[in-house]
């Protein structure tokens, strides 16, 4: 089933005036630089899931709240569906614009407004990169968590749209443990904080209903996040493997030890080759798999650690265990970690991004499941996870200038999201459903669950203007996905049309 | 309706259980005669919002834990379930849940918690009711029973509902069971009483708060700070040798989260003001008791309910009176706009308007 907007199966879109758009933006809006020759538009056609083009019918780059809140004014008026984008490193399709919507670009929202070491808080507009936080915290010993690998080009607004998570998350939560108040625009163009200076604020916790919400409900426009004292020490420890089950059986026995380690990330060998290959950071090319595991907080305490981790991961069979021996060794450890993606990315001309979650437990037999449908498949996996939080992210390498290849590595991915779903888990832990998991929702979920998110989005946004498409369903498509799957028995279906 | 399970079973999906059930039908009897529903579990938190009418929907019948693996982190427990019985079962794996929810002389149920979203003392160190949600199983203004989250430390799929129905005072749907994140017990505590006046307790406070220090619980009292550290032997031994003080017995923190200490005694209104991380010491109407770190002041007051809301939105904050019967908003009203979305919302997940409602606000 293509994935692009498909006005049959995904609701009809209203018709717009393009020209009458126009029109009024410039009027309303003489300052607002407004995209809408199509080489300008180009740029923006997908986000990281760049599979999936669409050129946008206009590209808009405000710089001012008023700018924000007159464009979604007159957007609501004549009934425009408006397609939110931070940094466009999203890697679910979230940010795919619509052939008949603004794309509405909030990069230039740019300035950190705010850093208040005793109130351990910062203020900053949406489009401030996630490093730049704990960049502008450092100089009072001050960080903001959540780190995802994408951190020094993804925004923060894009973040909460996302509720994006990364390699701390287990000790130190997600996104949305760790902001404290989002001001908004809504679909009718007016301001509305969300969350409080304080830790609670009265009413519904719509703070945290707007996370991970996809720009559905309403635009971000500015964001105030916890800042953490940044940790006195922090460790290393890479352990070895001769088996990737014994190393997903190692990541429960560490916290059957009653450790909660900052982070506990594991790859596989494909992964540690490619990693290793780009990065040089000192990992072990013949192990199966390895688990990093940092441990941080005061220096007594992470000495005491290291030593029960160590006992537990050498109990657990790993073959090799080494401390990085100091902060820059500690570094490179997880440079190759971050850097995954773009390492696989070099060892095949394409692969595609899973982001499934299960129980930890599961870990083995998922492993050994996937391991199984990349043979069935004909196409190789390369594993990289979040294994503390059982957050897998399966590479699926492939080479889309092969006939069927594409349509095979989607297959497959749709398969371990059906794993994922089998076991217990999610389809997404962080990067969202966006277009790209639309017609897995359909398995997650049932039609009166998926009905209640649509009730959900009634109330903030009853004409569907705003990011229209994805995140939830329709139930009609997940009736066609439903008879497809029924009636094929399998994917993949190459009688289909993907693209 | 007898069919337990209209939708067939997903994978992973539990069945039905009776009790369950039971719950699901008196839900849809209401909706069918439009019969307000009041939900309570051991109505341990009627000091908490307005008074309501309605018919009693009682949960304590659904209990038990659902499932529990520790090395998963992760608990699955029935609303119904007596606090006191999931944090003993906790407990004798050597984990809890962080947020520290008072057990209310162990009336308190796990429905009550999320739905008050009432967190202990702990709460500005290690996060809320809420953080720690990661699943429910709702019965909703439909009479329908889904499930939104799961048991996964992370799931973004759809909207969270979840996290949404802590602190919603049971406005959005019944909650017939939540999946929780549980934590590893800390290894070693330390518990300190520091003889310093206010202004220096909170000069201090937001000192070591910039710091990585093992402070989990704060509160200022009878012209004390008392501190809780909590951590690795190493940290919490260093820590305490570095503030002194005098020794306190652990006791303090559940009497404090249990509302006993003879503070709460007092005759006149209780006032709970929620204010930023670092608000000066300010005199407030009455007499006060400083907890998380000073963003939580506890106020005994005869002042009217305008002034104390009044100036808990001059610090940033909110007022709510925890003492029924003193005002007809004991939760801080909220702006029109912000109001109007909570109408929304509402009349979308409760469509009669059969849950709760007025609970929190006149109208919703
Ligand atoms: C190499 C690589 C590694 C990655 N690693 C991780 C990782 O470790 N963890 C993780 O969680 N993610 C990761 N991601 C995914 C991605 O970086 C995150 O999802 C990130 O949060 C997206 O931010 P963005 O600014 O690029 O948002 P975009 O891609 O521009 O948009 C994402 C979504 O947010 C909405 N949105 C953006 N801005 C706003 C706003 N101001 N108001 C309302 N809605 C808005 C958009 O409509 C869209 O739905 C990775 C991506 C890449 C390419």
């Amino acid at each position: 089933m293509n994935l692009l907007y498909d006005e049959q199966l995904d609701g009809e879109l209203p018709a717009v005036d393009r020209e009458a758009l126009i029109d009024d933006l410039k009027q309303a809006l003489p300052e607002l630089e407004v995209l809408h020759k199509r080489e300008d538009l180009q740029p923006y056609e997908c986000d990281g899931l760049s599979a999936y083009r669409t050129l946008p019918m206009l590209v808009v780059l405000p710089e001012t709240l008023e700018q924000v809140q007159t464009l979604m004014k007159i957007c609501n008026q004549r009934k425009v569906p408006v397609v939110a984008r931070g940094a466009g490193t999203g890697l679910s399709g979230g940010a795919l614009p619509l052939e008949k919507g603004v794309l509405l670009v909030m990069a230039r929202f740019n300035r950190i407004l705010e850093v208040n070491p005793e109130g351990r808080f910062a203020r900053v507009q949406p489009g401030v990169r996630n490093l730049a936080i704990s960049e502008a915290a450092a100089p009072h010993k001050l960080y903001y968590a959540p780190d995802p690998s994408s951190q020094i080009a993804c925004s923060i607004g894009g973040n909460v749209a996302e509720n994006a998570g990364g390699v701390h998350c287990l000790k130190y939560g997600l996104t949305v443990h760790n902001v404290m108040k989002v001001e908004i625009i809504t679909v009718e163009g007016e301001r509305m904080t969300l969350g409080a200076d304080s830790l609670d604020a009265p009413g519904f916790d719509l703070l945290a209903l707007f996370m991970g919400s996809e720009g559905m409900l309403g635009i971000v426009v500015e964001v105030t996040v916890k800042l953490l004292p940044a940790p006195q020490v922090a460790k290393v420890l890479m352990a070895s493997f001769d088996d990737v089950g014994k190393a997903g059986q190692a990541v429960g026995d560490i916290i059957s030890a009653g450790i909660i380690p900052g982070g506990l990330e594991m790859m596989d060998n494909l992964a540690i080759r490619a990693a290793e290959d780009f990065i040089h950071a000192g990992y072990p090319v013949d192990a199966e798999a390895i688990l990093l595991c940092e441990l941080d907080g005061v220096e007594a305490d992470v000495h005491a650690e290291c030593d029960r981790v160590k006992a537990v991961l050498e109990k657990s069979g790993a073959t090799e265990i080494s401390l990085a021996k100091d902060d820059e060794e500690r570094k490179r450890f997880w440079a190759g970690r971050k850097n995954a993606f773009p390492a696989v990315g070099r060892i095949s001309p394409d692969y595609y991004c899973m982001d499934g979650t299960i129980p930890r437990r599961e870990l083995p037999g998922v492993l050994q499941g996937i391991a199984d449908l990349s043979k069935e498949y004909g196409l190789r996996v390369a594993n990289v996870f979040h294994a503390g939080d059982g957050n897998m992210h399966p590479l699926i390498l492939f080479d889309a200038n092969q006939e069927g290849e594409l349509e095979r590595a989607e297959a497959l991915g749709g398969k371990i999201l059906e794993l994922c779903v089998a076991v217990g888990g999610s389809i997404t832990g962080e990067h969202g459903v966006g277009r790209e998991k639309i017609n897995q929702m359909c398995s997650q979920f049932n039609d009166d669950e998926l009905e209640t998110f649509h009730a959900v989005k009634a109330a903030f946004d009853p004409d569907r203007l705003l990011n229209p498409g994805k995140n939830i369903p329709t139930l009609h498509r997940c009736a066609e996905f439903g008879a497809m799957h029924i009636h094929n028995g399998e994917l993949p279906f190459p009688e289909l049309e993907r693209f | 309706m007898s069919a337990t399970q209209e939708k067939p079973q997903r994978p992973g999906e539990r069945a039905v259980t009776a009790t369950e059930q039971a719950l699901v039908e008196q839900v849809r009897a209401a909706l069918a005669s439009q019969t307000p529903l009041k939900i309570q579990g051991g109505n341990t938190k009627a000091f908490m919002g307005r008074p309501i009418e309605g018919q009693l929907l009682d949960t304590r019948e659904h209990r038990g834990l659902v499932s529990y693996d520790p090395t998963e982190l992760v608990v699955t427990v029935r609303t119904g379930t007596p606090l006191v019985e999931l944090l003993a079962a906790l407990d004798e794996q050597g984990q809890t849940l962080p947020c520290e929810p008072p057990v209310f002389d162990g009336q308190a149920t796990v429905g009550g918690m999320l739905g008050s979203g009432l967190a202990g003392p702990r709460r500005p160190w290690v996060g809320s009711i809420r953080d720690f949600v990661l699943g429910t199983k709702v019965i909703t203004g439909q009479g329908r029973l889904l499930r939104f989250g799961g048991e996964v430390m992370k799931n973004v799929a759809g909207y969270d509902l979840s996290r949404l129905m802590a602190g919603s005072f049971g406005l959005l749907g019944v909650v017939t069971e939540v999946s929780m994140k549980v934590l590893p017990k800390p290894v070693a505590s330390a518990h300190l009483d520091l003889q310093i006046p206010a202004e220096k307790a909170l000069q201090k406070l937001a000192e070591w708060g910039q710091q990585p220090l093992p402070i989990t619980g704060a509160c200022y009292s009878d012209n004390s700070l008392k501190l809780r550290l909590e951590g690795g032997e190493g940290s919490v031994s260093s820590a305490a040798d570095r503030m002194g003080g005098e020794r306190l017995d652990a006791s303090f923190w559940t009497q404090l989260n249990e509302r006993q200490l003879p503070f709460f005694a007092d005759e006149r209104p209780l006032w709970r003001l929620s204010l930023p991380t670092n608000t000066p010491l300010v005199d407030l109407p009455g007499t006060s008791l400083l907890d998380w770190g000073g963003c939580q002041r506890w106020l005994k007051s005869d002042a009217p309910a305008e002034e104390i809301q009044k100036l808990a939105t001059s610090l940033g904050g909110h007022a709510s009176c925890q003492t029924p019967g003193v005002t007809a908003t004991p939760l801080q009203p909220l702006p029109p706009l912000l109001a109007r979305y909570h109408q929304q919302l509402k009349a979308q997940l409760d469509p009669k308007g059969i849950f709760n409602s007025g609970r929190t606000y006149p109208g919703l």
